[in-house]
């Protein structure tokens, strides 16, 4: 189906039906109770679950195929956001022109910045991704005030001309982004029993925008491009003297992967019109590195899970202050409980960096294959078991 | 005039003259050997030939073209596919992906962006790749990591990548070594087919006597970067300045 084999096909319905049912799989947690807090289920949060693996399954495309470690991609994820809230501004609050925008410009950028730094390989061309991501942060940041509005960060504005649109409502305030006059922030709850789940337009839009950019990337890796693209990686000699130019195949898979990071940003701002130059910070960069690295490297679904995982620790880890911790181990005495809290304290709250950076090290050094690798070992290890299992005949339905 | 013709060609690597004065040429559709003891300069001769490496002097003319100057994917458009001596393949790719890449090399040309048609659809290609592999008995290999193989199949495999591309000029890095004999034999029974099958140039390197006198209608001997002689393989046999270049390496 859709032009897969059966492996893809059943891979993409299963990130189909994760992301449409995510408002429920996310809430598992009735609200009110002790455990709410781990509920990811909510607009922004998931949101940005599929914004940054967005970011990530593009990131993979070129450093997953072709082995290039780009230090710089947040650059092109600041740019989408920059032009995407220049086209709220000037043009109007519907979000497609500024996400086709978004995905544009920051093509033009990669084109660049990709034409230079793959001059060079391996260190240095991850050096002069950093480089040029740090030109940008700092231009941003600064001399371009014009255009990116400095430290403050790009906003809108009542006073903006918006052409296609209003500049401001009738009630004063500023219009919000919508497509087609579908608003992004416009949700629907859905109380059953204790439960609460939120549908929101903003989630569902981006939620379509990452499967379709899932898909895409089955096809490029699937394609002849993406075979030259891990045949690069593999050895960039044999491909010379095969008669193919490494070159291009490179630099197309550098705009590619932009232009996906470009996407993010722009969805980014879609949801939320404001973009700020730390949005193009080389931490935000090193991060889809980290996203990519932890749920594998060159696999399909890997990058997403590594993106949500990520995102889950950044927003949901770093909630549980000593009150929380205070309040679970309550029915243990006095003395144990404050030691217990002050042992896990280092880990939680503040210092969710600490946890995802032992979870990070222990990934990579028992499973450099990421989380994709732990699954497939769990897979393999239950099919073990089910052989073991003395087989019944008849019931298997032919397929 | 040979399809291949070097011309006073020298190389050296700081004050080492790997080449010096080399003069070569190749008849269309023969196949021609070079011989010559351990460091006499040989692959540094075909790497002068694929643009690995440019010359200090002379000149290198393929098919009535300058190969000087270009670069090894533009000269392996012109028709020249090379085995090197330690196996160059995609280690990390399947037997099957391996014979793909030249393929569509050959098809497509160095360069086309085909981003979202799909490999498992080039059905002609694919049949191609399978002949191929047949040739080279590495039919049952297909799905095979490449990384996994023997050296000996890693070397097959590099041929049959080179084959596929159904080049004017092969040039072959002693494509035996780190075989078993008979994987040898078969080999040369290949490489006989397909001299007779073809219109092919071959140039090989080989140590193994029993390869080269099998294959070569001209031999070539090089010694610290000169030829030697040059002549018809019968010659070659009793040659005494061959006997005492192989024995004065031994010394
Ligand atoms: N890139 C290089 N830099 C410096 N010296 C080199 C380089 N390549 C080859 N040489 C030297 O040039 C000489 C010829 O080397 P070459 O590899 O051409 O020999 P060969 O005839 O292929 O030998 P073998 O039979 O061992 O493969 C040797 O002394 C080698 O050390
Ligand atoms: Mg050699």
């Amino acid at each position: 189906m859709f032009g897969l084999d059966k492996k893809d096909t059943s891979l993409l319905w299963v990130v189909i039906a994760l992301t449409m049912l995510a408002p429920f799989i996310l809430n598992p947690f009735p609200t009110g109770s002790g455990m709410a807090q781990f509920n990811a289920g909510y607009p922004d949060l998931m949101q940005r679950f599929v914004i940054f693996g967005i970011f990530a399954i593009g990131f993979n495309i070129l450093f997953g195929l072709t082995g290039y470690l780009s230090f710089g991609h947040a650059a092109f994820l600041g740019v989408g956001s920059y032009s995407a809230v220049w086209m709220f501004k000037l043009l109007s609050m519907n979000i497609l022109p500024a996400i086709i925008l978004s995905v544009a410009i920051s093509g033009i950028f990669a084109l660049v910045i990709g034409f230079v730094s793959l001059r060079r390989t391996g260190i240095y061309f991850s050096i002069l991704t950093l480089a040029f991501a740090q030109m940008s942060f700092a231009l941003a940041y600064s001399v371009l005030t014009p255009i990116t509005n400095g430290e403050t960060g790009l906003q809108v504005t009542l006073d903006d001309p918006r052409v296609l649109g209003v500049s401001a409502t009738a009630d004063g305030s500023i219009p919000v982004t919508n497509l087609f006059g579908l608003e992004m922030r416009a949700a629907y709850d859905l109380v059953v029993g204790p439960w609460t789940f939120t549908f929101s337009v903003g989630y569902y839009v981006c939620a379509i925008v990452m499967l379709l950019a899932f898909y895409l990337a089955i096809r490029i890796f699937r394609s002849p491009f993406g075979l030259m693209l891990r045949a690069i990686k593999s050895n960039q000699q044999r491909l010379n003297y095969t008669g193919l130019n490494p070159k291009p195949y490179t630099l197309a898979a550098f705009v590619i992967s932009g232009m996906y990071a470009g996407l993010a940003g722009g969805l980014m701002a879609a949801m939320d019109p404001l973009a700020g130059a730390e949005r193009m910070q080389w931490t935000a960069s090193g991060e889809v590195v980290l996203m990519t690295i932890l749920g594998g490297v060159g696999t399909l679904i890997g990058p997403v899970l590594g993106a949500g995982m990520i995102k889950y620790f950044e927003n949901i880890f770093s909630k549980i202050n000593d009150n929380v911790l205070h309040s679970w181990f309550s029915f243990l005495p006095d003395g144990i409980e404050d030691f217990i809290v002050l042992v896990i304290h280092p880990f939680v709250g503040k210092g969710w960096h600490l946890t995802l950076g032992l979870i990070f090290m222990l990934v990579v050094t028992f499973l450099p294959g990421g989380l994709v690798e732990g699954g497939q070992r769990i897979a393999r290890a239950l099919r073990k078991k089910k052989e073991d299992e003395p087989k019944s005949p008849s019931t298997e339905p032919a397929e | 005039m040979g399809i291949l013709e070097v011309k006073d060609v020298g190389k050296n690597f700081g004050g080492l003259k790997a080449l010096s004065d080399v003069n070569l040429s190749v008849a269309e559709n023969t196949c021609h050997a070079i011989i010559g003891p351990n460091g006499a300069g040989k692959s540094t001769l075909l790497n002068c030939l694929v643009g690995k490496l440019i010359p200090d002097t002379g000149s290198v003319m393929f098919d009535g073209q300058s190969v000087l100057g270009r670069s090894p994917h533009e000269i392996n458009q012109m028709g020249i596919s090379r085995v090197f001596q330690t196996p160059e393949i995609f280690a990390d790719l399947s037997v099957m992906e391996n014979m793909m890449i030249p393929l569509f090399a050959k098809r497509d040309g160095a360069y086309r962006l085909h981003a979202v048609e799909k490999v498992s659809n080039e059905r002609t290609l694919i049949e191609e790749a399978e002949r191929m592999l047949d040739d080279v008995n590495m039919l049952d290999k297909r799905g095979m990591h490449a990384a996994a193989m023997s050296r000996g199949d890693k070397r097959r495999l590099e041929m049959a990548m080179c084959l596929v591309q159904d080049p004017k000029l092969l040039l072959l890095d002693e494509p035996t070594a780190g075989m078993a004999r008979a994987d040898t034999n078969n080999t040369i029974d290949l490489l006989i087919e397909i001299k007779e099958k073809r219109d092919i140039t071959i140039a090989i390197i080989e140590h193994d006597m029993h390869v080269v006198f099998s294959l070569a209608d001209r031999i070539t001997v090089l010694a610290q970067g000169t030829p030697l002689v040059e002549d018809l393989p019968e010659n070659i046999k009793g040659h005494p300045k061959v006997k005492e270049a192989y024995l004065g390496e031994a010394h």
